[in-house]
């Protein structure tokens, strides 16, 4: 499934895993992954740091160009999946499953913000149009 | 979406049934990779892989003084290819001693030469060789051979398994040396390649290549689209031009002074220019030391000034990125430099190239 119903997705291709306990688990979609091609190295955001939304908290890098990734909400990461330094190609095999980190949202407020997966899916559909 | 005016091989509807992801390849519509460039780039260090190559261009240079007209043409010299069927890389020059294009050139028969030239400089290339032919008044005939399809099967498997593919052109195709290829009926097979393995390029009539591609597909060949065919050149120390090298930059520049022949008194275009020159920069490899992947265009600092990346990538073989640079002649192998990487200059060494041969690294 490309586009689990069950995530929220940001405009730069970031999923955000809701749980019971507010906090996040975020990674890159099916289709980030589809455009970078095979990745070769992933930076992950530093533990225990503090990003507003929006803000560039890591680096994908693929055989073909690098890509930011950027909060999805403002708040401070409490995990961050060690795995994908040395298997970065997790991500391209199953980009839902291949987590990079976790968030403790700092404003409740912008987590509604975030697209469900059908205004994803039409904001992919229109970007490989133009 | 793909703009529709670029051009498209013979093979392009079995791309399409490959699934293959389409790019823009000078001006060709071609597959960058079916899946996975990483996969495709180890199948044909391990094993073999199959690449469409139809957009470069073929041309037939035969007849009165065709020797001695490329004697005149290219940088390299084609007297030193007697026994039938050898081939040599040259470059084509300008007067400046700059280079138009790099080539290999095969020796058919007497007086009948074969020219592979790349894709995106292959109209330059036509309309520059028979200017020539016009301004020396040589009479060879010059002929695009646009009715001919080109396939690369390349790796240590390459071989075996084309003759499993065609069985009939194995008793002429066995005894081909490197550099060397030979005519079987209509097609013309050749022990040459890109990618730093053992392999052969093969000629056919365009309408006979999609059996032959199918046929190489069913005995376990992989199809490999320019993505791994870019990251294998690279490790196996091979040029790419438009980005290597171009017209505003010499053979000595660019790594290449070991393609020129300047022995002896053959008059070539762009000899003079190059006896007269004096080389500031060279071309090296770079293996970068820091985590990140070098690309085309980056600044690169040396304790003997600036120099510049012009190709860069992620090495599958080594599992680190590795590029080539132009810098100033002083620069060493084993010298300490540093690239300029997304807004951070990052750690990278100068080595030697090619940097993998016959699947190992030779660093």
């Amino acid at each position: 499934m490309h586009l689990p119903a069950d995530l929220k997705y940001t405009d730069t291709h970031e999923w955000v895993r809701p749980h019971g306990d507010g906090t996040v688990t975020v990674g890159i979609t099916w289709h980030a992954q589809d455009l970078l091609g095979d990745l070769v190295y992933v930076e992950t955001p530093q533990l225990g740091k503090s990003f507003k939304k929006g803000e560039e908290c890591g680096v994908v890098e693929s055989v073909k160009a690098a890509s930011d990734i950027y909060a999805p909400l403002s708040g401070d990461v409490i995990a961050v999946n060690q795995d994908l330094a040395s298997s970065p190609e997790k991500i391209n095999q199953d980009a839902y499953a291949a987590w990079m980190f976790k968030l403790k949202p700092s404003e409740p407020g912008e987590f509604n913000q975030l697209l469900d997966a059908a205004a994803y899916e039409k904001l992919i559909a229109s970007e490989s149009n133009s | 979406m793909i703009d529709t005016d670029l051009k498209r091989t013979a093979l392009f509807t079995e791309h399409c049934r490959l699934n293959a992801r389409l790019v823009d390849f000078g001006g060709w519509e071609m597959p960058l990779h079916y899946g996975s460039q990483i996969e495709e780039h180890q199948r044909v260090r391990r094993d073999a892989g199959v690449f469409d190559v139809s957009h470069m261009l073929v041309i037939d240079v035969e007849g009165v003084a065709a020797r001695e007209f490329l004697r005149r043409v290219l940088a390299n010299d084609v007297a030193r290819l007697t026994a039938p069927g050898k081939a040599l890389y040259s470059c084509l020059l300008n007067e400046a001693g700059g280079i138009l294009d790099d080539l290999i050139v095969y020796h058919l028969g007497p007086e009948r030469y074969r020219l592979v030239v790349n894709a995106a400089t292959a109209e330059k290339d036509l309309v520059w060789i028979t200017g020539l032919r016009e301004r020396f008044a040589f009479h060879s005939d010059l002929r695009a051979r646009r009715d001919l399809a080109m396939i690369a099967v390349q790796g240590p498997e390459a071989r075996r398994r084309f003759w499993q593919a065609r069985e009939t052109a194995r008793v002429a195709t066995e005894g081909l040396s490197v550099f060397q290829g030979t005519d079987i009926a209509d097609m013309f097979v050749a022990r040459t390649g890109y990618t730093g393995e053992d392999g052969l390029e093969i000629m056919v009539p365009a309408e006979d290549v999609v059996s032959l591609w199918r046929d190489l597909l069913a005995v376990g060949v992989a199809p490999c689209g320019l993505g791994a065919r870019d990251t294998l050149r690279l490790e196996a120390g091979m040029n790419l031009y438009g980005q290597d090298m171009d017209e505003s930059v010499t053979p000595m520049e660019s790594g290449l002074a070991w393609t020129v022949d300047l022995t002896g008194e053959r008059e070539f275009i762009g000899r003079q220019a190059l006896l007269n020159a004096a080389p500031r920069e060279r071309l090296v490899g770079l293996l970068l030391l820091d985590r990140g992947v070098l690309r085309s265009h980056q600044p690169v600092r040396t304790a003997q000034g600036e120099g510049v990346t012009t190709s860069g990538s992620f090495s599958p073989t080594l599992n680190s990125s590795i590029a080539f640079a132009r810098v100033p002649q002083g620069v060493s192998i084993g010298d300490a430099v540093q690239v300029r990487v997304r807004d951070k200059w990052l750690a990278a060494k100068v080595v030697t190239y090619p940097f993998v041969r016959m699947g190992k690294s030779l660093l």
